[in-house]
C-alpha cells in the first residue's frame, strides 16, 4: 500500500513539474506574442545573440557527430542488409534513420549538453546573486527579458541544426556507399532524396521543435528554481541535463506513436 | 535632471507618508518571518532598518519592493497598497524605487554603462545619445566617471556597490532602498558609501530606507531607525531616541551584549565538540 502511495506521490511530483514547464512556455509565449501588442517588444538583440550561441557556434561540433553517426548507421545497416544482396538500399536505411530520429535526437542531446545546461547556469547563477531580483525591482520580467528570447532562439535554430544534422548524417553515409557499396557520390544522394517523402523530414522537424520548447523550459525552470549559492547552481545544471535529456526521449515516444498511428490510417 | 525623463509620466503629485506598512505580516515557506509591522516613513527622510540575523529585516525590505507577498497587512506605498495592484501597476510604482542589493547584483554579462542604461532602456523612448549623457551622469555621481566600459568583475567590491548605485539612481527614483550598503567592505570605502548616501540625500531630497547593522553607519546616516527583532519592531524612534531608549532589547543592540541562550548553546556545543579542552579556553573569539 505505500509502495503504490509512492508511486502516486512521484507521479503527481512529475505531473506537476510538466505543469510548472507548460506554465513557463506560456509565459514566455505570452512576452513573444502577445507582449508586442502592448508595447514591449520581444528582444530580438537577446534573441539573435541566443541564436548564434545556441545555433551557429554548435555547427562544427554538430556537424563531425552526425557526420559519424551516418558512417555508423550505414556500417549497421550493410551489415544486415549484406546477407539479403540488399546492400544498395544502405542509402534509404541512413536517409530514412537520420530525418525520422537520429537527426532530431542527436541535435536534441547535443544542444542539451551545450544550451540546456548553459540557460540553467547562467539563470542559477542570476539567481542566487540577486540579479533576477534586481530585474524585478527594476519592474523588468525576468521572464520576458532573459527566457523568451531563448525560447525564440531555440525554436527557430532547432529546426534549422536539425536539417544541417540530417544533410550531414547523409553524408557520412555516402563515405561508406561510395567506399564499399558501388555507388558514385552523386548517386548516393540521389538515392537518398528518392527514399524520403516530405512527410519524414516534417515529422522529424516537428519532433525537433518540441524538443526545443523541451529542453529550454527545462533549462529555464531550473536556473530560475536554485536557491542558495554556488554548488546549487552545479545542482541545477545537473538537474537540468538529466532532465532534458529524459523528457526529449519520453516525448520523442510519444510523437513517433502519434506519427506512427496517424500514419496507419 | 528629470527633464531628460519626459517621456516618462510624471507621477501625481502625493503629500502623505511615503512608505505605510499597516500590521504587516510575512511567511516564508509556512514560517511567519514578520508578526504584524506597522510604521511610517515621510518623504525625505533617511529610516535604517536595524536587527540581528535572522530578524526579518531583509525579508521585510523585499516586501517593501515586492520580491516578497505579504501574508496579511497592507504596504502603502505612494499612496497605492502594494500588495492589492495589479502586476502593471506595482511595475509603475517599481519604477520610481531604487534598489541597491547587497552584492551589487549587477548584471554580469553587461559594461556598468549598459548596466546602469538598462532600465532607461527598457522603460523609456530616449535617444540612445540621451541615454548615454544619463549614464555618464549618474555614474559621476557616484564617482565612477570613465567607468562605462568596464564589466562588473573588473571592479573592487566597493566599486560594485556605487555601480549598482548609480543604476538604482537611474530612472530617479523617489525612495532608494539599500540592503546592507557597508556589508564586506572595509572601513573607509563603507564610510565612502555612507557619504553617498548622505550626498544623495542633501541633492536629491530623497527617501532612503538603509538596511543594515553596522551601527557607526546607521547613526551617520538615520534621521529616524526601526529594531527589528524576531519578526516584530522593538523600537521605532529618532536617532536620540534611540541612543536614550532604556528598553533592554535595544541597549542590548547597541550596547553589543551577546545573546544569554546563544553564549549558553556555545558553552553547549564546546562541551560536546571539544571534550578534552576545557570550556572556558575554547569559548575565547567564538562568542559574538
Amino acid at each position: 500500500m505505500e509502495f503504490l502511495g509512492k508511486i502516486g506521490g512521484s507521479v503527481e511530483g512529475g505531473l506537476a513539474y510538466v505543469g510548472e514547464l507548460t506554465t513557463l512556455a506560456g509565459r514566455a509565449a505570452y512576452f513573444t506574442f502577445i507582449g508586442p501588442f502592448r508595447g514591449k517588444p520581444v528582444r530580438f538583440q537577446r534573441a539573435v545573440s541566443q541564436a548564434m550561441e545556441a545555433g551557429v557556434r554548435a555547427l562544427p561540433i554538430l556537424s563531425l557527430i552526425t557526420f559519424f553517426i551516418g558512417l555508423i548507421l550505414a556500417l549497421q545497416a550493410a551489415y544486415e542488409l549484406r546477407r539479403f544482396g540488399a546492400i544498395s538500399f544502405v542509402a534509404n536505411a541512413v536517409a530514412l534513420s537520420m530525418t525520422r530520429e537520429l537527426g532530431p535526437l542527436i541535435t536534441a542531446v547535443i544542444v542539451i549538453g551545450r544550451s540546456g545546461s548553459a540557460f540553467a547556469a547562467e539563470l542559477g547563477t542570476m539567481k542566487v546573486s540577486e540579479e533576477i531580483d534586481a530585474l524585478e525591482t527594476m519592474a523588468i520580467n525576468p521572464v520576458g527579458f532573459l527566457v523568451a528570447p531563448k525560447f525564440v532562439a531555440m525554436l527557430l535554430m532547432l529546426p534549422c541544426l536539425t536539417i544541417w544534422a540530417n544533410f550531414m548524417g547523409v553524408l557520412g553515409g555516402s563515405v561508406f556507399g561510395v567506399a564499399q557499396a558501388d555507388f558514385t557520390f552523386w548517386r548516393y544522394i540521389q538515392e537518398s532524396v528518392d527514399a524520403l517523402f516530405l512527410r519524414d523530414i516534417v515529422t522529424g522537424l516537428i519532433k525537433s521543435v518540441m524538443f526545443g520548447a523541451t529542453i529550454t523550459a527545462v533549462g529555464c525552470l531550473e536556473g530560475l528554481r536554485t536557491t542558495g549559492g554556488a554548488e546549487q547552481v552545479g545542482r541545477s545544471t545537473t538537474r537540468a541535463v538529466v532532465m532534458s535529456i529524459f523528457l526529449v526521449i519520453l516525448v520523442d515516444l510519444v510523437f513517433t506513436m502519434l506519427f506512427y498511428f496517424l500514419g496507419e490510417h | 535632471m528629470s527633464e531628460f525623463l519626459d517621456t516618462l509620466e510624471t507621477p501625481e503629485p502625493f503629500d502623505g507618508p511615503m512608505i505605510s506598512l499597516r500590521n504587516l505580516r510575512v511567511s516564508y515557506t509556512g514560517r511567519e518571518i514578520l508578526h504584524g509591522i506597522t510604521f511610517d516613513v515621510q518623504r525625505g527622510e533617511t529610516l535604517v532598518i536595524l536587527g540581528g540575523s535572522g530578524s526579518g529585516k531583509s525579508t521585510l525590505l523585499r516586501t517593501l519592493v515586492g520580491l516578497e507577498r505579504p501574508t496579511s497587512g497592507e504596504v502603502w506605498i505612494r499612496g497605492k497598497n502594494f500588495a492589492a495592484i495589479s502586476e502593471a501597476e506595482r511595475d509603475e510604482i517599481r519604477k520610481r524605487l531604487g534598489m541597491s542589493f547587497q552584492g551589487g547584483a549587477l548584471f554580469g554579462s553587461m559594461t556598468v554603462g549598459e548596466n546602469v542604461a538598462l532600465p532607461l532602456k527598457e522603460h523609456t523612448k530616449l535617444e540612445e545619445s540621451t541615454v548615454e549623457i544619463m549614464v555618464r551622469l549618474k555614474l559621476d555621481q557616484v564617482g565612477l566617471s570613465g567607468f562605462e566600459d568596464f564589466l562588473p568583475s573588473q571592479l573592487s567590491g566597493g566599486m560594485k556597490k556605487r555601480a549598482a548605485v548609480a543604476r538604482a539612481l537611474a530612472m530617479d527614483p523617489e525612495i532608494l532602498f539599500f540592503d546592507e550598503p557597508s556589508a564586506g567592505l572595509d572601513p573607509i570605502i563603507a564610510a565612502g558609501i555612507d557619504q553617498l548616501i548622505l550626498e544623495l540625500k542633501k541633492a536629491f531630497h530623497m527617501t532612503i530606507i538603509v538596511v543594515t547593522h553596522e551601527l557607526a553607519s546607521a547613526f551617520l546616516i538615520a534621521d529616524r531607525m526601526v529594531l527589528i527583532n524576531k519578526g516584530d519592531v522593538t523600537a521605532f524612534g529618532t536617532t536620540e531616541e534611540m541612543k536614550n531608549s532604556q528598553h533592554p532589547k535595544v541597549r542590548q543592540f547597541l550596547d553589543r551584549i551577546p545573546e544569554p541562550a546563544v553564549a549558553q548553546e556555545l558553552d553547549y556545543l564546546q562541551m560536546l565538540t571539544e571534550p578534552a579542552t576545557k570550556s572556558g579556553e575554547g569559548r575565547q573569539g567564538k562568542s559574538r
